[in-house]
């Protein structure tokens, strides 16, 4: 029989769809079809099989041959499937036996002279064949980190094709060599190193444990971005399947190189300000990449000098603010990425960036000063709860030896406030306090009387409004569980009131 | 074309004749050639016209005999067949291209491979 049939995975976003490659071998003019929507990568495999199969001391087949990858109406892309079609050609040939392989997926780009390359995405396909029901799965040596973890399959780590074929003649398990496993990493940034900025390191803290977006303002070289790096390091640790989330979206966006798989630390993901909209929310015409707010997905999105993004960009993560997914359609279809992220913005107070204190050193007009931060849109400050203002450090913050609080220490605190958050929450949808439903927060979540009176008059006197209003109590919920307090109280509402009106822009 | 290589090519155009006669074809032309190009062997089987594109190598170096024919000469094959039907008048023959393989290897038996219907 000159048909044979092996199995891969085609990923579409994260969603892992089962591929079915058949080869059939027939007489007639030496050619090779490629059926089934293959994009630029998967049709140069013609060569790349070939190649690797004549230097592997196999035979190419000078007859027709037609590959076609099922479901045909599927969009595939990526060198990935290089493995299974010289696998099945290998058999369709007879220079391998025929073997039922229904229950294994080959995944794996192949060099010319038959080694196997990583390919990207090979952690979501495995997560993929699992729910399938696959038990064994053949994959790159290189990307052989990906599937430590899993245990709900067999993974074969494979260097060359002629591994593959002993495995498929024999059953012959290819010796793993152990590659070095990297260290879990840590974030490498630690609280301590910042000097003084009592208000801004509360700010840091207060969005840590509730999930509010932050705003930071200051002049160039406070340590906006110092701050903002130093979010993760006081951020609960990833659970398992966050963890196994997080490494799935920067497996399909072949960036697992740069974070260790089984890292708990939240990722940090800082897009420059001159980044495209395509990349911030994901994109691309065949292969659909998860963009920069996706790659934040558990963690922390930072946007540094957040006025000079281009008009568009900002406002397009408003949707994965709302709902933490993005969907992103294109011709090749619809794929939803999880983008559930802290928020971070820096921005200087005005274009020259020496507009604070008494401003004298500034020479921007004051109509300058009033439009710059105005580029943010008011849609979008209004989903971020926190704007904090980065001062420049005195003379006296400078010298004194004394340091800082540890992420270490803060890190406990926000893991402790985020539990008490957590406990009261136990029967609703949400977990964070930055998530509370309006309608919630003004029936189940009130502060005490002289709190909510104080923030009555405010409303009375147009200081506050109503989206306002429901912020500050979040926050004032966020400050009382850091603060141990069972609700709160007129403290916790005026620090918060503090924290929203930080700095007065829309 | 040296002298040498056009002999080999009339070798493996009589070596693929006598496989068609072996199975009981009878050759029609051999040869035939006009300005758009030649055709190596009509013959005729069971009713059936056979157009043959014979292709003889000395060494599989520069790949396979008949990944020689590519798109373009599978078209050219193709009209030249439909030419000889016209000019003898054959219109509504059953036919069909067919291409060959013959390799030559030094102190061997030449090889003939012979596809069928390949176009």
């Amino acid at each position: 029989m000159a048909l044979a049939r092996v199995k891969s995975i085609a990923l579409v976003g994260l969603r892992g769809e089962i591929v079915d490659i058949e080869v059939d071998i027939s007489d007639g003019l030496p050619g090779y079809s490629l059926l089934g929507l293959p994009d630029a990568a998967l049709l140069e495999s013609r060569e790349r099989v070939r190649s690797a199969l004549q230097n592997s001391g196999a035979l190419w087949p000078n007859k027709r041959v037609t590959v076609s990858l099922s479901p045909a109406w599927l969009h595939k892309s990526g060198s990935g499937f290089d493995l299974p079609i010289s696998i099945a050609l290998l058999m369709a040939q007879g220079e391998i036996p025929q073997r039922e392989l229904g229950d294994h997926i080959f995944l794996g780009e192949l060099a010319l002279d038959g080694s196997v390359r990583p390919i990207r995405g090979v952690l979501p396909a495995l997560l993929a064949a699992i729910d399938q029901g696959i038990s064994t799965a053949i994959v790159p040596l290189a990307n052989a980190a990906e599937s430590r973890g899993l245990t709900a399959i067999r993974s074969i780590a494979v260097s060359h094709l002629s591994q593959v074929i002993s495995f498929v003649e024999e059953g012959v398990i290819p010796e793993e060599v152990c590659d070095e496993v990297k260290e879990v990493s840590q974030s490498p940034f630690d609280l301590s190193e910042v000097v003084g900025q009592k208000r801004a390191r509360f700010a840091l803290e207060i969005s840590a444990i509730g999930g509010h977006h932050l705003l930071l303002i200051g002049p160039p070289g406070t340590g906006k971005t110092m701050m903002a790096e130093r979010i993760p390091s006081i951020m609960p640790p990833l659970t398992q399947a966050e963890a196994v989330e997080v490494a799935a979206i920067h497996s399909v966006a072949g960036a697992l190189r740069d974070r260790s798989l089984d890292s708990r630390t939240p990722p940090f993901v800082s897009p420059h300000h001159t980044t495209t909209t395509t990349a911030m929310v994901g994109g691309g015409a065949h292969f659909i990449k998860p963009g920069a707010c996706s790659m934040a997905h558990g963690g922390v999105l930072f946007i540094d000098e957040a006025p000079e993004c281009k008009p568009g960009v900002l406002d397009s993560l408003r949707q994965p603010l709302e709902s933490g997914l993005v969907a992103i359609s294109r011709a090749a279809g619809t794929v939803t990425f999880p983008a559930d992220f802290l928020l971070v913005l820096a921005a200087n107070p005005c274009p020259c960036g020496k507009f604070n204190g008494k401003g004298r050193a500034c020479t921007c007009s004051s109509l300058q000063i009033r439009r710059y931060l105005q580029r943010i849109s008011g849609p979008l400050l209004d989903r971020i709860d926190i704007r904090a203002f980065v001062e420049v450090p005195t003379r006296t913050e400078l010298a004194a030896s004394e340091v800082g609080e540890s992420s270490g220490v803060v890190r406990s605190r926000v893991i402790a406030a985020r539990a008490i958050a957590a406990e009261r929450f136990l029967n609703d949808p949400w977990t964070t306090n930055s998530q509370i439903p309006a309608s919630h927060l003004r029936e189940r979540f009130r502060a005490s009387r002289d709190g909510m009176a104080f923030l009555h008059n405010e409303l009375d006197h147009e200081r506050l409004s109503a989206r306002g209003y429901h912020k500050v109590m979040r926050l004032a919920w966020t400050i009382a569980d850091r603060n141990g307090v069972t609700s709160p109280g007129l403290a916790e509402i005026e620090s918060a009131y503090q924290l929203r009106q930080g700095v007065e822009i829309s | 074309m040296t002298k040498q290589t056009t002999q080999l090519g009339a070798d493996g155009e009589t070596l693929v004749a006598s496989y068609l006669k072996e199975q009981g074809a009878v050759i029609i032309a051999r040869n035939w050639r006009i300005k758009e190009g030649e055709i190596d062997l009509v013959a005729r089987l069971n009713g059936k016209l056979l157009f043959v594109e014979v292709k003889s190598r000395t060494s599989d170096k520069f790949g396979h005999p008949l990944e020689a024919i590519g798109p373009e000469k599978a078209l050219r094959l193709q009209r030249l067949a439909l030419a000889w039907i016209a000019t003898h008048d054959q219109w509504g023959a059953d036919y069909r291209i067919d291409c060959a393989a013959v390799h030559y290897r030094a102190g061997l038996k030449p090889i003939v491979e012979y596809r069928v219907g390949v176009l």
